[in-house]
């Protein structure tokens, strides 16, 4: 295998994005905008316990906005006629995939960092000697993790960035109510319990609380083994999906 | 070794076979044109050879690398302009360059080293740092094939490149393909514009419906339809065709008073319009001897029955 033009091919395509897509209107509002409203829907006029529900919403704008970028670059790419273009390069369908999880990520990790930065200011947190080990654990897999989430949403496009932007609203304005985010996993039960076990950002919740001095549900390890999980399926989901519609609409 | 194999190339879209069976090498160094009417399967031919289609069945061998075993080196060594392949509209000429030349693992000063020279050449001077959307299409096709070649490729790729181009655009950009072909690299063309093909292709291989009907230089070409060589006469008034019917006579084509007579032997054609003339009293003001354009070998070939 030729590993270097792999890796070579994996950082030109993250390079690109940044280059292209960080600055698109959609990335803006689905990844700063919004997580800025939801903070202030979320805590303004509702006293409460900022310590109990930051680590919630942490994880809530890593996962926005690390998920924000992966569905605008296909489709964009297929209607400005670039996507064929790419597909001549020396690179492949997994190295596009992982190359567009890669600039999603770093989008991520500089919001979700900010907004971590910004906490560590309102909030004193208690963090552990162990904490500093996990922390960095949960912010790169948790953000590899929903910037996969947001190539796969984008695997099945045509050239209509809108349509993928509507799926992608489908899809993940409903996690954020079943993963822990409003209601404790603490305090859920039965069904709805269940249901919240099924989503991935349920897994960075509990992570974050527990990394931040909360209690948590879920052991540490397997929040981030989960994770990992989950991010391995969506890049192989991805992967699948791509390879199937790349013409799609060229 | 060859620059390109492409080895019985088959690729259907439902029921509807648009390139069937299609094998033809490339030598190196060679002006390769693939020349046929929209919708022959040019473009999917092209798709394929480059790795961004896979064949239904057959093969492809790009300087030797099978293109289904090993993608990655085979593309790296190709440059393409495809035939919707636009550049990063938010970028400008000289980022799109630089980045398609990361993309080929060039070192950053060999990248804007590059990219200014060739910028330069394309007659972009000047222009570099403007995003390209505010481009006119000659003008982004240029930064195309500006990005198709930084890497200096042994081998180019170009659909319908010119396809409606302002003159200066198609200009620039067919001497610098002919004399990246002078310098030696293999340069794949595809057109339905006959004269293009005529003009710079070492070889030409026609397609139709998915099929390749004729593979050889155009002089050869042109050859195999010297039975179609025809004598053109400009008379001073209109005759009635039926005045020149003869052994050597095969067509007669009459546009006002221009007429054309197809003919395997002009002197003997020449002979009867000057014996028609003395006759009717006619003068001539024109006349030309033909030998059949690709066009015609093109349009026998192609109009073959359904
Ligand atoms: N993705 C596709 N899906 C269905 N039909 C296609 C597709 N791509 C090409 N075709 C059909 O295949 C035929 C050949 O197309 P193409 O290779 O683009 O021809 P050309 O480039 O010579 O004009 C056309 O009839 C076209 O409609
Ligand atoms: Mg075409």
């Amino acid at each position: 295998m030729n590993l270097s033009i792999v890796a070579r091919g994996v950082s030109s395509v993250a390079i690109k994005d940044i280059k292209v897509y960080y600055k698109k209107a959609p990335v803006f509002i689905f990844g700063l905008i919004l997580p800025t409203f939801l903070f202030f829907a979320f805590f303004m006029g509702r006293n409460l316990d900022l310590r109990t529900y930051y680590p919630g919403f942490l994880a809530m704008s890593l996962f926005f906005t690390a998920s924000s970028v992966g569905p605008l670059i296909t489709p964009w790419e297929k209607q400005t006629g670039t996507f064929e273009r790419l597909l001549t390069l020396p690179v492949s369908i997994p190295v596009i995939i992982m190359g567009d999880t890669l600039a999603g990520a770093g989008f991520g990790l500089i919001i979700s960092g900010l907004v971590f930065a910004f906490g560590l200011f309102i909030t004193p947190f208690e963090i552990g000697l162990l904490s500093l080990l996990t922390l960095p654990l949960l912010f790169a897999l948790g953000n590899l993790c929903f910037a996969a989430l947001g190539v796969l949403l984008s695997s099945p496009a045509g050239p209509v960035p809108a349509n993928i932007m509507m799926l992608s609203s489908l899809v993940r304005f409903p996690l954020i109510f079943i993963s822990g985010v409003f209601v404790p996993l603490s305090e859920m039960s039965g069904a709805f319990l269940g249901v919240t076990m099924l989503s991935p950002l349920t897994y960075l919740v509990d992570g974050f609380n527990q990394a931040l001095g909360n209690e948590g549900v879920i052991p540490m390890a397997i929040d981030l083994l989960v994770l990992l999980s989950f991010t391995i399926a969506f890049l192989l989901a991805a992967n699948h999906v791509l390879k199937r519609k790349a013409l799609k609409g060229l | 070794m060859p620059a390109i194999v492409a080895e019985g190339l088959t690729k259907r879209f439902g029921d509807f076979v648009a390139v069937d069976n299609v094998s033809f090498e490339v030598p190196e160094k060679q002006f390769f044109g693939l020349l046929g009417p929209n919708g022959a399967g040019k473009t999917t031919t092209i798709r394929m050879l480059t790795g961004v289609l896979r064949p239904e069945e057959g093969k492809v061998f790009i300087m030797g690398v099978d293109m289904d075993r090993d993608p990655l080196k085979a593309k790296s060594s190709l440059g393409v302009i495809p035939e919707v392949g636009n550049v990063y509209p938010d970028l400008t000429a000289r980022e799109n360059l630089e980045m398609f030349g990361r993309f080929y693992g060039l070192t950053r000063r060999t990248r804007s080293e590059r990219a200014a020279a060739l910028l330069e050449e394309l007659g972009l001077g000047g222009r570099e740092d403007e995003p390209i959307k505010r481009f006119s299409k000659g003008m982004k096709q240029r930064v195309s094939i500006g990005c198709a070649i930084i890497h200096e490729p042994k081998l180019i790729f170009l659909d319908e490149p010119t396809e409606g181009l302002d003159v200066h655009s198609r200009r620039m950009i067919v001497d610098k393909v002919k004399r990246m072909n002078k310098a030696g690299s293999t340069v794949v063309l595809t057109t339905h514009n006959i004269e293009e093909a005529n003009q710079l292709c070492d070889r030409v291989c026609i397609v139709n419906r998915g099929n390749v009907v004729a593979l050889d230089t155009p002089s050869n070409l042109r050859s195999t339809f010297e039975g179609a060589r025809s004598v053109e006469v400009l008379f001073d008034r209109p005759v009635e065709c039926s005045e020149f019917s003869d052994q050597c006579i095969t067509r007669v084509e009459e546009k006002g008073n221009k007429m054309r007579f197809y003919t395997s032997d002009p002197d003997e054609a020449i002979r009867k319009v000057m014996k028609v003339r003395g006759e009717k009293g006619l003068t001539i003001l024109e006349l030309n001897t033909l030998a059949p354009s690709l066009e015609d070998v093109f349009v026998k070939l192609t109009e073959a029955p359904q």
